[in-house]
């Protein structure tokens, strides 16, 4: 059997690994042969992006060869799928070879698009991709004070990251001296300060507590350079000197070109994990159209069950188990604090209050991160 | 008549329904209308009320065994 995974994150390597341990008597005998197609030779672990972006942690720690990630026995291509032929069981690639498959695997994750709103990609500071980080940490640098705007687009991934940078940037001004000249407020696109009705209820007294102000129901619309005003799809406007955003996502281009799925989200059964009317697709990670938070541990968890299933496709023929849609999130309350939420389509999260102690488990899990994509954790 | 778009939004506490009908209405066209589904009895009132505030345009909202079912057109 001819597995083949498009997309070498945290979905992709996890579940190849997963595979490839699973699968190890049927590799060897041929009976199965694992593929990855990837984008970059290197893998990122995102989260760190929001250290970097205040200077908490260097860019290049952020990084590990994928190959080094991956089982051995993994054939790895660095070679982007270019369009995905699902009726004829193929996909074209940027090298323009065609890969067959028996089983594939789409986990090409999200990308920001700020140019989705006019005026955001020139006057915005965003923290997404190693670039933009940089240039928000340079401007953060830059900073003397004024009124310091934190704006969310709808779909974003990692749903921690409005409240985190906040609560980071709060700590940053502080450690700079310059708290005291520097308001920040905080938008959110909902009636309340995070989607999580529970981590809301704690949020919102904290940001009180800290003296940050905040709006809700506020969806931006577009940005005025010149006037530095932010204008929101509800009607009002918010003045800033600057600002930080959290742009709307996409899926990945090509998943919307070969017209599988509009912006890039393809449509995904969400206890199977199989792209809907797919019997031999399933979709891992970001790119599904799964109502549940586009996060790591949602693509860990998913690799889980798909490794286990698509292991079983090999060996029994049929799959064992379903995704009951779990998400882990660390939600960081500052520089020294944390807390996390945990939560499944039957079960609401109940988030504790931070402490040191869960602080000190999201810096070690920054490493473990590695151990995680091997799948070894 | 186009086809409603339906959200399925059941079991999400994050994003959650609100925000599912966001990102939905930003693949709808102008008149296109969306039902969203969900186990989240606050989404009755949560939905219709960004929705006026946004100016889109609240259809109706009935409950089906747990599940509301919330309709929506996109009018700008
Ligand atoms: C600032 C920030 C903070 C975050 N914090 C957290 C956090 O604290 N906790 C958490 O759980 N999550 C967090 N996340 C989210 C998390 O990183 C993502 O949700 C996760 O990486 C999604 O995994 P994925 O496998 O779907 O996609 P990704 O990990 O993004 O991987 C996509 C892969 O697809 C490849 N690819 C792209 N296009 C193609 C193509 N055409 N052909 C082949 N391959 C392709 C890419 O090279 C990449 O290898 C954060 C993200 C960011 C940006």
């Amino acid at each position: 059997m001819k597995i083949l995974i498009v997309g070498g994150g945290m979905g992709g390597t996890i579940l190849a690994n997963n595979l490839a341990r699973r699968l190890q008597g049927e590799v060897k005998a041929g009976k199965a042969r694992i593929t990855m197609l990837s984008a970059s030779d290197r893998h990122m672990y995102q989260p760190g992006l929001l250290y970097v972006a205040v200077g908490s942690m260097a860019p290049d720690e952020l990084y590990r060869d994928q190959r080094s990630l991956l089982e051995p026995c993994i054939n790895f291509h660095v070679d982007p799928v270019t369009e995905f032929m699902l009726d004829a069981n193929q996909v074209k690639t940027q090298s323009g070879r065609v890969f067959d498959y028996d089983v594939l695997v789409i986990a090409t994750g999200s990308r920001m698009a700020p140019e989705t709103i006019p005026g955001l990609a020139e006057n915005a500071e965003t923290f997404y991709t190693e670039e933009t980080a940089v240039k928000m940490l340079k401007t953060l640098r830059e900073f003397k004070g004024g009124k310091v705007v934190i704006t969310v687009g709808v779909p974003h991934k990692c749903p921690m990251a409005p409240l985190e940078i906040t609560f980071m940037l709060n700590d940053y001004f502080k450690d700079r001296g310059i708290r005291d000249k520097v308001q920040l407020h905080y938008t959110y696109p909902i009636g309340r300060v995070h989607s999580l009705e529970n981590v809301a209820k704690w949020a919102a007294p904290e940001f009180e507590r800290l003296g940050i102000t905040y709006e809700t129901f506020f969806n931006m619309k577009e940005v005025d350079g010149a006037t530095k005003t932010l204008k929101s799809e509800e009607g009002s406007e918010v003045k800033y000197d600057l600002l930080i955003a959290i742009p709307a996502h996409r899926g990945q281009e090509v998943v919307e070109k070969s017209g599988l799925g509009q912006n890039g989200w393809i449509p995904t059964n969400r206890t199977s994990l199989n792209m809907e009317g797919r019997n031999n697709v399933f979709v891992l990670g970001d790119t599904t159209n799964i109502p549940i938070s586009k996060a790591g541990s949602t693509a860990h968890f998913e690799a889980e069950t798909l490794g286990d299933n698509i292991a079983a496709l090999v060996k029994l023929g049929i799959p064992v188990r379903e995704y009951d849609g779990k998400v882990f999130c660390f939600i960081e309350a500052g520089k020294d604090r944390a807390t996390y939420a945990m939560f499944d389509y039957n079960t609401p999260p109940d988030p504790k209050a931070p402490s040191k102690a869960l602080h000190w488990f999201k810096l070690a899990y920054n490493k473990l991160y590695w151990t995680s994509a091997r799948g070894l954790l | 008549m186009t086809e409603k778009r339906v959200i399925d939004a059941r079991g999400s506490f994050c994003p959650g329904p609100l925000m599912e009908l966001i990102a939905g209405l930003k693949m709808m066209q102008v008149g296109e209308e969306a039902e969203v589904l969900s186990t989240d009895k606050g989404s009755a009132n949560d939905i219709p009320e960004w929705v006026k505030k946004v100016g889109h345009a609240h259809i109706g909202t009935n409950e089906e065994s747990g599940v509301w079912h919330v309709t929506v057109r996109k009018m700008k």
